[in-house]
């Protein structure tokens, strides 16, 4: 079994703080850790190998510090990396991003499996995943809550909706973006954190892909980013004070003006 | 201050701090709680090549030392003294096995333990035999090509959840302590059993019984080096121990110091935070300068060990000596620094301060340490 | 490199380095200099530059004749038949757009049996309506639904094509996009049309909230985004309105798909849909025990809500993670959102700062959450939600 695993590097947002004063992003001190969902990925990745035997093989698409983020997807249990990064890549949208991913992939080989976490943290639009599937004409299912079986051709898996959950056969080759749900990412192994700080990471750039160069990077970008702005911070209201009686009177009366429908 | 770790060292570090943070921190008050044994988390120190740092990599470990013991050891005791304790007392019951198990011996026991799929225990102390291990009265009779066990070993970490124990019983009572020796004792032996579990004032989490020996057969190929070699065994055993105690207690107490130094900055009275008053400032400069003196000793302990340095005894018996007082002393203040709200359960630092008693008790208490340490202060002082 | 600062303009007055999300500007001396390696070409030195120092190019791409494309679409969503109610929001913002644009609104439905449904379209605003009934699109599927997509697009070339930022839209149109070359913006809380250039502009939120973008697709049409649930106001309903519906039939092959539906299974009350509910109670850290849901449980019960959580509650198992509000869990939009026992970490507020009215009961005064609150109460939750729970009920009685 042939799997690929596309992760991203993204700052750690949950140590992100605003400015108060400027009102921008404090960035100093900010670590790059892998996209939180892509480690739910890798970790199904590792699994899925682990119980059909096969290969697993980390891609990511950034800067060269993005090698940080593959050497921990081996030291998790992740057989080969390969960072895919050029200055000819930057200003990508998603649409751009998945073309890359697409060729880079392409360019690996054969596939069985490629798996991605549901969206990253930092763009939040979850738009590479089925947009590489597509680059790729293969079959994706998103949302993917659980496998339940693979063989060598087939896969059928849960994928999560708002009302329940769908179960769906999938033919190999498909690509799967998971969610949360699947499994508990494992903590790295010291025997792979050894074999991640001497493993080789292949690197593609633009002129290994075979890809039209007039699709990759800010040029091969429909969409532009015209204007980036905090937002105006949430005004902090009233607070109200008094025995717990007073205080509830003075709730009940704030859920009746804003809420008349109900009560 | 990193101790010029090594690389390897440094991978060791961060990999037990992230299982520290990870998975020890959420559920350290709720084990503790509920003094149920981590077998969760001690599956995770295994599926993280953890276990066995200390085993040869002939034996299926990463052939680390003490040093790595204990840096392991104080990561996780920073999160949680009892979950620490429970990986640790493997490494004491292992560690009779690694100086004196034949081949065969460390072919046979070492590799599961290395892997983690076993836990090991040692097994010296007695209802009488506590400070004084020469009274020891568990006895091995020889009888053929088996020794047969009787007696009751007492207050045994991992007993009961250990697979392969190593036990001190008498061979020749006449002999007083020359007439000791060390077993392997695997559990499910017929004979073999254990009390039940004790109640404690800390290291709840961790596994502490009796081992109940009554006629309990054992193949000779199960002693440890020689007849007579029993308190040797166990002498030399502690003295590679010692030091992980000691960085049990600096993890016990830098996890304490680390509650207490971001309470005093949140902490508002008299409309500043408490940290702010030269009092508190007084007293966690204390805190601090203790930790970071104990954590200097234990280190050149352990890394005397590992230079296979002979004279060893004292600096071991120091650095569990001072780090465990250190411990005690920075996890009251600690409570100290919390006021009222340090003495609730609800708040975290009261179990350091219950976590931190026994190590001032266990492998030896401080009053044998002491005794130790001015033996060999007098030794050194005659062979010059 | 496609981006550079002019020397000769810049003053050195940093401006930029503080505008850039991304921390690729420096200064050497008294020269700001961007690190390659780390910019993403976004642009957005470029506005904070009051000199004119930084010039971002961009080689226009080949020409596609644009001038083609007319019309606002939204595409529907149904589930078992039902219209869900994002289309109606769609619809409500699609109008607006539509009337600045002067064109017309129009609706995609696919589905099976569900021709009777065009007329709520059309009520809500549509023009038209495109419709596919076929027994394939009973259920939404990738393939067949994106191929379909994909063929009314190159058929009737829309300028704009909305789609909720649900699973099934977020699925389908990631797709679509990318067969088609348009641009696609993810999760857009706000649209609008830059009278100008007649450019829809469409804001979406990154870095958990933290940051807003606004994106536009200056050379790619379709111009595609998907709107984030409860957002937009829902569009009214006018039966007076009259529509076009255009039927289209396609063969096998368009409604054939590689993967197969084996199974739907819906789980009533397992997954709370906090995404509908106007009213949420949510609970954090500040509950003490797991078993004190029960007191927000009642509350949401008295008040027809739904129960919410932080992280630290669901981490601690407390409670499931379908409750999860913020950035690893859910975004949410109530009317009113009760806070309990909720310290408001930037990544709980990502998912819930966007709610009409907050209120906040927290014991430390110095709570982040209160920074947020319209309404702040310091005190012990677990006296004062069982008094109100108490009142809301004899009040409903």
């Amino acid at each position: 079994m042939n799997i690929i695993v596309c992760i991203k590097q993204v700052p750690d947002t949950a140590n992100i703080e605003i400015d108060p004063q400027t009102n921008t992003l404090i960035r100093e001190g900010v670590e790059s850790i892998i996209n939180p969902f892509d480690m739910y990925a890798i970790e199904e990745a590792v699994r899925t190998k682990e119980k059909l035997n096969g290969n697993v093989i980390a891609v990511t698409m950034g800067p060269p510090q993005a090698e940080i983020a593959l050497r921990e997807a081996i030291s998790m249990g992740v057989d080969e990396a390969v960072l895919v990064s050029d200055r000819a890549f930057a200003g990508s949208d998603t649409w751009a991003t998945s073309y890359t991913l697409a060729c880079a992939i392409r360019k690996i080989g054969k596939f069985d499996i490629i798996f991605c976490g549901k969206q990253a943290a930092d763009g939040d639009t979850a738009q590479v995943g089925p947009g590489i599937s597509m680059h790729l004409d293969i079959p994706q299912v998103t949302y993917v809550k659980k496998i339940e079986e693979v063989t060598a051709d087939r896969a059928r898996v849960e994928r999560m909706t708002e009302e329940g959950y769908e179960i769906i056969e999938a033919p190999l080759p498909v690509l799967f973006t998971v969610v949360k749900e699947i499994n508990e990412p494992r903590i790295p192994s010291l025997k792979g954190k050894m074999k991640a700080k001497s493993a080789q990471i292949k690197a593609l750039t633009a002129k290994d892909l075979d890809a039209d160069e007039k699709l990759l990077g800010l040029n091969g970008s429909p969409t532009q980013v015209v204007k980036i702005f905090t937002p105006p911070p949430r005004e902090g209201g009233e607070m109200l004070t008094g025995s717990t009686e007073e205080i509830v009177d003075k709730l009940v009366k704030v859920l009746k003006d804003e809420c008349k429908s109900k009560i | 201050m990193s101790y010029l770790l090594t690389e390897e060292q440094k991978m060791i570090r961060d990999l037990a701090r992230q299982i520290a943070d990870e998975k020890i921190r959420p559920v350290a008050a709720e084990y503790d709680e509920k003094e149920e044994f981590p077998w969760p988390i001690l599956k995770v120190i295994a599926e993280s090549d953890l276990a066995g740092i200390y085993i040869e990599e002939a034996y299926g470990g990463m052939g680390g030392g003490v040093t790595e013991l204990c840096i392991a050891t104080e990561e996780f005791s920073k999160a949680c003294g009892g979950i620490a304790v429970s990986y640790a007392a493997s490494a004491l019951g292992a560690y009779p096995i690694i100086l004196y198990g034949s081949e065969d011996q460390k072919k046979k026991y070492l590799p599961d333990i290395a892997k983690g799929k076993k836990l090991a225990a040692f097994g010296l102390t007695e209802a009488g035999a506590g400070s004084d291990a020469g009274a020891v009265s568990t006895t091995a009779k020889k009888d053929g090509d088996y020794y047969i066990l009787d007696g009751v070993k007492q207050w045994i970490t991992n007993g009961g959840e250990a697979e392969t124990y190593t036990v001190i019983a008498m061979t020749d009572k006449t002999k007083g302590s020359r007439g000791a020796s060390a077993f392997i004792v695997e559990k499910g032996t017929p004979g073999f059993e254990f009390g039940k579990k004790e109640k404690k004032l800390g290291i709840r989490s961790s596994a502490t019984r009796e081992l109940i020996f009554t006629n309990c057969k054992i193949p000779k190929e199960n002693l440890l080096g020689k007849e007579g070699l029993g308190f040797i065994v166990a002498m030399k055993t502690f003295d590679k121990s010692r030091p992980g105690i000691g960085a049990q207690a600096v993890g016990i107490a830098q996890g304490a110091l680390d509650h207490a130094l971001k309470y005093a900055k949140e902490r508002v009275q008299f409309g500043k935070p408490i940290s702010s008053f030269q009092g508190m400032q007084f007293m966690l400069a204390d805190m601090g300068t203790q930790v970071e003196a104990a954590r200097a000793l234990v280190y050149l302990a352990a890394g005397l060990i590992d230079s296979g340095a002979k004279d060893i005894s004292k600096l071991s018996a120091m650095s569990k000596l001072f780090a465990s007082d250190v411990a005690m002393k920075v996890t009251t203040d600690a409570v100290q620094v919390f006021g009222g709200y340090g003495y609730m359960r609800d708040y975290p630092v009261e179990k350091y301060m219950r976590d931190a008693k026994i190590t001032q008790i266990y492998e030896g208490t401080n009053q044998i340490q002491r005794s130790i340490i001015a033996v060999e202060m007098i030794k050194e002082m005659l062979r010059k | 490199m496609a981006i550079e600062i002019i020397t000769e303009k810049c003053v050195g007055c940093q401006a930029c380095l503080s505008a850039c999300p991304f921390g690729a500007i420096s200064m050497e001396g008294k020269l700001a200099v961007i690190d390659f390696d780390t910019c993403n070409l976004c642009g957005a030195c470029v506005d904070s530059c009051k000199f004119d120092a930084i010039l971002l190019r961009k080689e226009e791409a080949v020409a596609q004749d644009i001038s083609a494309y007319k019309g606002v679409w939204v595409v529907a969503e149904q589930y078992r038949g039902d219209i869900q109610s994002v289309t109606y929001e769609l619809l409500g913002k699609g109008r607006e757009l539509a009337d600045k644009l002067g064109v017309e609104l129009c609706a995609v439905l696919l589905g099976k049996d569900i021709c009777e449904k065009t007329d709520e379209m059309i009520h809500r605003g549509a023009e038209k309506v495109y419709l596919v009934d076929s027994p394939e699109l009973l259920q939404y599927q990738n393939e067949p639904y994106s191929k379909v997509i994909i063929e009314l697009i190159n058929e009737y070339k829309p300028e704009i094509v909305l789609c909720g930022a649900t699973s099934t839209g977020r699925s389908l149109i990631a797709r679509v996009a990318v067969k088609i070359n348009a641009g696609l913006t993810a999760d857009c809380t706000s649209l609008d049309i830059d009278q100008e250039k007649g450019l829809l502009l469409q804001t979406r939120p990154a870095f958990g909230g933290n940051i807003m973008a606004t994106i536009i697709c200056p050379n790619h049409r379709p111009q595609m985004a998907t709107v984030r649930h409860k957002v937009m106001k829902e569009a009214e309903v006018d039966t007076s309105k009259s529509g076009e519906v255009i039927k289209k039939v396609y063969n096998d092959n368009m409604l054939s798909s590689r993967t197969k539906l084996v199974n739907v299974i819906e789980e009533e009350g397992s997954t709370v849909n906090l995404s509908e509910a106007d009213i949420i109670v949510s609970g954090g850290r500040g509950l003490s025990k797991p078993e004190n849901f029960a007191l927000l449980h009642e509350l949401a019960d008295a008040l027809g809500g739904a129960v919410g959580a932080s992280r630290a509650a669901v981490d601690a198992d407390w409670i499931a993670y379908s409750h999860q509000v913020g950035q690893t869990g859910k975004t949410v939009c109530p009317k009113i959102y009760i806070s309990c026992g909720i310290s408001g970490q930037i990544q709980h507020l990502a998912g819930m700062s966007s709610s009409d009215i907050i209120i906040a009961i927290n014991k430390d005064p110095d709570a982040p959450i209160f920074k947020v609150a319209n309404y702040g109460i310091v005190g012990d939750l677990h006296e004062i939600i069982p008094v109100l729970t108490k009142k809301i009920k004899s009040i409903l009685a």
